[in-house]
């Protein structure tokens, strides 16, 4: 399979499940790969250099507007939805989605309707059920879902709410994510 | 959604109203107007837009799904107490001063701003023109009036931009809302002004614009970027939100930045 965009929702565990499939990233990854983690609205939050102790790309926080080229890994900034508009990403401060401003919603919902079937999208860990109805858009525009499997998750309700309502294309385990990453890169299978 | 439908919702509206959303980010607006034609119970953008060019009502709700006024008091504190730090010297040097805090919504920004004159002494001699396209938040802006379940919030973001005094002397409480003293804007002048249409008014010795253009395109961000540049004056500084940036627009050669991490620029050429 080919995908030109990797979305990926985690909230509660989030963290270290997305520190273990961020080790698959290989450097030579094809697609740009954007992450919402729930997080609170804090200036001097330390979450993108906890992230980037695992991963050989770049994780950064996009600014308005910045290109969504391979070769990093875009986390969504405290206090701001990250959306996918076309070539490049937009921010916004519209009202929270699931208490979450960033919402996994907004950002799959965009990535859905600006890249459609070249969307891969990936639901992790969390209490919320953000990221359902996204999931179910990425679906609709023609995407790939794959859910991580609620019995290895931290906080299995938000896989489980994506699973529920029938939006999940795969259930895996995130070192079968991770493995799936690691193939997409040259020195892969 | 249908690219097509889109536009030619926002040109009918731009016909009707005046209002110019041709030119917003398109990622946001898609989302607000597929809520909205949930919430009327549409099933597409032309029924929506049929039944807002019927609907006087239907229309008034659209159009303020698409002002997205989310503010707060001492937002990023980092940029106040760098503003502080670096900016109310530089206005100190001048014997009379404007500020445009551009998009000020339903005000929060402008008391924050306010206070911070107050406490640098710099409240005499200077002038803020408040502006936003949106009537209603102006109207609350000029009240002053904020959740009391807020404070909280307000007052570490307060400490963290630096305040010197106690934060709860600058409001009273009363029946769960915090009303802010009058005396604090006095030298405020709430007035509406569009971005997307209106020109340059007069020039500023600061502006803020934090948090607005990130809801417009590429086109109209170089456009009001050549509006800001414009109602500077030489040396003047041009606060932007946190995640916005002037690299790629046509403007950004002409400033330099007064920190390296909070978004304070100063106008050069
Ligand atoms: C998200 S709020 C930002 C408020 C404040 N500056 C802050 O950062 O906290 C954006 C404001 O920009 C205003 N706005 C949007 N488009 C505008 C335009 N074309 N001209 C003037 N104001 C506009 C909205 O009405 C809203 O009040």
């Amino acid at each position: 399979m080919r995908f030109d965009l990797v979305v990926i929702g985690a909230s509660r565990g989030g963290l270290a499940a997305c520190r273990t499939l961020l080790s698959g990233v290989p450097r030579d990854f094809p697609a740009p790969v954007v992450l919402v983690q729930h997080r609170l609205e804090d200036e001097d939050s330390p979450l993108a250099a906890l992230l980037q102790q695992d991963c050989a790309l770049p994780v950064v926080e996009p600014r308005d507007k910045e290109a969504l080229l391979p070769g990093k890994v875009f986390l969504a900034p405290p206090g701001y939805h990250l959306l996918v508009d076309g070539p490049c990403f937009a921010l916004s401060v519209d009202e929270p989605v699931h208490y979450s401003r960033p919402s996994i919603d907004v950002l799959f919902e965009s990535a859905a309707a600006s890249h459609g079937e070249a969307v891969l999208a990936l639901l992790l860990t969390g209490d919320s059920v953000d990221g359902t109805a996204g999931l179910a858009t990425v679906k609709q525009h023609g995407g790939f879902t794959v859910v991580q499997d609620p019995a290895t998750a931290e906080a299995p309700a938000m896989p489980e709410s994506g699973v529920a309502a029938g939006v999940a294309d795969q259930v895996l385990k995130l070192d079968e994510m991770a493995r799936t990453f690691r193939s997409w890169g040259s020195g892969g299978t | 959604m249908e690219t097509l439908a889109i536009s030619t919702l926002l040109e009918a509206i731009y016909d009707r109203t005046g209002l110019d959303f041709r030119e917003y980010a398109s990622a946001s607006l898609t989302r607000r107007i597929r809520m909205r034609m949930e919430a009327e119970q549409v099933g597409g953008v032309a029924a929506l837009q049929e039944r807002a060019l019927r609907d006087p009502d239907c229309l008034e709700r659209l159009l303020e799904s698409f002002s997205i006024t989310t503010t707060a008091m001492f937002r990023d504190p980092g940029f106040f107490r760098e503003f502080r730090a670096r900016v109310a010297p530089l206005l100190r040097t001048y014997p009379f001063r404007r500020i445009w805090q551009v998009g000020c919504s339903t005000g929060e920004e402008v008391f924050s701003m306010a206070i911070l004159l107050q406490e640098e002494g710099l409240q005499e001699r200077t002038r803020i023109y408040a502006t936003d396209f949106n009537k209603a938040v102006l109207e609350k802006a000029k009240a002053g009036i904020f959740p009391l379940a807020k404070m909280k919030a307000y007052t570490e973001n307060y400490l963290k931009a630096g305040g010197r005094g106690a934060f709860s002397d600058y409001y009273t409480a009363r029946y769960g809302a915090a009303r802010f003293d009058p005396a604090l804007v006095r030298n405020v002048l709430f007035a509406r002004h569009n971005l997307a249409t209106d020109a340059s008014f007069n020039d500023f010795h600061a502006i803020l614009c934090r948090n607005v253009m990130i809801y417009f395109n590429r086109e109209l961000q170089d456009r009001v970027h050549r509006l800001l540049h414009e109602s500077l004056i030489r040396l003047g500084v041009l606060g932007l939100g946190d995640k916005e940036s002037l690299a790629l627009t046509p403007h950004e050669s002409c400033y330099e930045p007064l920190n390296s991490h909070q978004k304070l620029f100063r106008r050069m050429r």
